[in-house]
């Protein structure tokens, strides 16, 4: 059986990191979460280490936010099973940049 | 004929600069990792071609850059630093425990011999070392660790480790700087520090002699005289003659002698430069005039330096990683502003011009001297 591809959606100054386009495409095996998406995301590009989550404790980085389905599943535990819209890749998994102002850069 | 390339860190992006060795015409490069802030960007002296680059922001966290080619191409390395062992805490701004967080890196310092060692300055305040071309970090966690470490506190920008000086006579030695602790040094490669703030006086703290707790804002040294150390505190302009063990203060007539930046002239270790700032509360030139002071009896006397700088409206700030020197005969001084210029002299501070204008803030300068 062929795995659908899940579709990320990432914020400009990751695209740049990572050299790729708005969209990228990656394969997920096993339960699509949020934990196996970032999973698979830092595999196939390590640059994004360090950039959403913690290096060491794998938080979620704060100004950072996920979104699946027109949902924030931010505070979402990362091991939750997300929309079988994403896990299909009919809808992308989005990660945000948090709009926080910006006076100070 | 020679060249010079300015490496410049601003806050949306990393610019190159290269020039031959008249500096009056510059190719502009950039901008490099745009949106992205450039806290520094440095060369290794071991090889020149080697550029590293701390990029960060408040979203994504620490990327370090790492060029082989002079800034030409660049590829992310390690960007993962762990503090050593249980963090414990400093002070924060209210006097109170605060855990030690990793938040950015400020100053990169590339070995002075190999071109795959290069230290880190992080806030907050740590020193960090990678000996596989920025790849991998391990934390130097003697700094932290040698006693003073939970009387730091953080400066108005943080609590950073923005300055680290390599001996280039003795390998085992390594003076650092800290906002808000002050200067350290290490004589055995980093095991064990002491801090060497005597006669530093500060008048904001409880004891304005303390052993720690100063606000110096930079450390400056001629590679020729390792024991001969300048500083740029929050207010007063210190000079140590004895590494570090004991300073006085070498503000003499400037106009004001709070401010960020100081730099040793290449060739003359007697003649230094600062560009003061009114005050710590007003961080502009005093008069809206922007003048660098040059020193050529290492302190107390100062000239400005004004040819070619912006004599009236001029309020911006040259923060502390923002000056630079070449090495040519005829020695270059530079300088950014955070309202985005780089001047530079090519006559050691008499003539001034601005080689590139209206960038985001400048951040850092750093300039190399290329065959």
């Amino acid at each position: 059986m062929i795995r659908p591809m899940i579709r990320v959606v990432l914020p400009p100054h990751l695209r740049s990191l990572a050299n790729v386009d708005r969209t990228v495409e990656i394969e997920v095996t096993g339960p699509v979460t949020q934990r196996t998406i970032l999973d698979a995301l830092e595999t196939r590009y390590p640059m994004l280490r360090g950039t959403m989550r913690d290096h060491v404790t794998q938080q979620r980085r704060p100004l950072v936010r996920f979104f699946a389905c027109e949902e924030d599943i931010s505070h979402d535990s990362p091991d939750v099973l997300l929309p079988d819209a994403v896990a299909s890749g009919v809808e992308p998994f989005f990660i945000i940049g948090a709009i926080a102002g910006g006076g100070r850069v | 004929m020679s060249q010079v390339r300015v490496l410049v860190g601003t806050r949306k992006g990393a610019f190159i600069l290269t020039s031959d060795g008249k500096r009056q015409r510059w190719d502009v490069s950039g901008p490099h990792f745009g949106g992205w802030q450039i806290y520094h960007l440095k060369g290794s002296p071991a090889d020149p071609s080697r550029l590293y680059a701390s990029q960060s922001n408040d979203w994504f966290g620490q990327q370090i850059q790492r060029s082989d080619d002079g800034g030409k191409t660049w590829k992310p390395v390690g960007n993962k630093f762990v503090y050593d062992g249980v963090p414990g805490t400093h002070q924060w701004y209210d006097g109170t425990p605060h855990p030690w967080e990793f938040k950015r890196v400020w100053h990169l310092e590339p070995s002075l011999n190999d071109p795959d060692t290069v230290y880190a300055g992080a806030e907050d305040a740590a020193l960090f070392r990678s000996s596989d071309g920025g790849q991998t970090w391990q934390e130097i966690s003697g700094l932290r660790s040698h006693g003073t470490g939970p009387r730091w506190q953080p400066g108005a920008g943080g609590m950073c480790l923005h300055t680290i000086l390599l001996d280039a006579k003795d390998p085992a030695r390594i003076f650092i700087a800290i906002s808000a602790a002050g200067a350290f040094r290490t004589d055995d490669a980093g095991k064990t520090w002491q801090p060497i703030n005597r006669g530093l006086r500060s008048e904001f703290m409880p004891d304005p002699t303390a052993e720690v707790g100063h606000c110096v804002h930079r450390l400056a040294m001629h590679p020729s005289r390792p024991d001969v150390l300048f500083m740029q505190k929050h207010w007063d302009v210190m000079r140590s003659d004895d590494a570090g063990n004991n300073w006085h203060e070498v503000s003499g007539n400037l106009p004001t002698d709070f401010g960020f930046v100081i730099d040793v002239h290449a060739h003359e270790p007697e003649t230094i430069y600062v560009v003061p700032i009114k005050s710590d509360s007003e961080h502009y030139p005093p008069e809206g005039k922007l003048r660098v002071y040059r020193s050529r009896t290492g302190g107390n006397e100062w000239e400005a330096l004004a040819s070619g700088l912006p004599q009236q409206d001029c309020y911006v700030n040259v923060l502390r990683d923002a000056m630079a020197v070449d090495s040519l005969d005829s020695c270059g001084i530079y300088f950014g502003t955070t309202g985005g210029q780089v001047y530079a002299s090519p006559d050691a501070g008499d003539n001034w011009s601005p080689i590139v204008r209206d960038l985001p803030a400048v951040v850092a300068v750093e300039v190399q001297t290329l065959p």
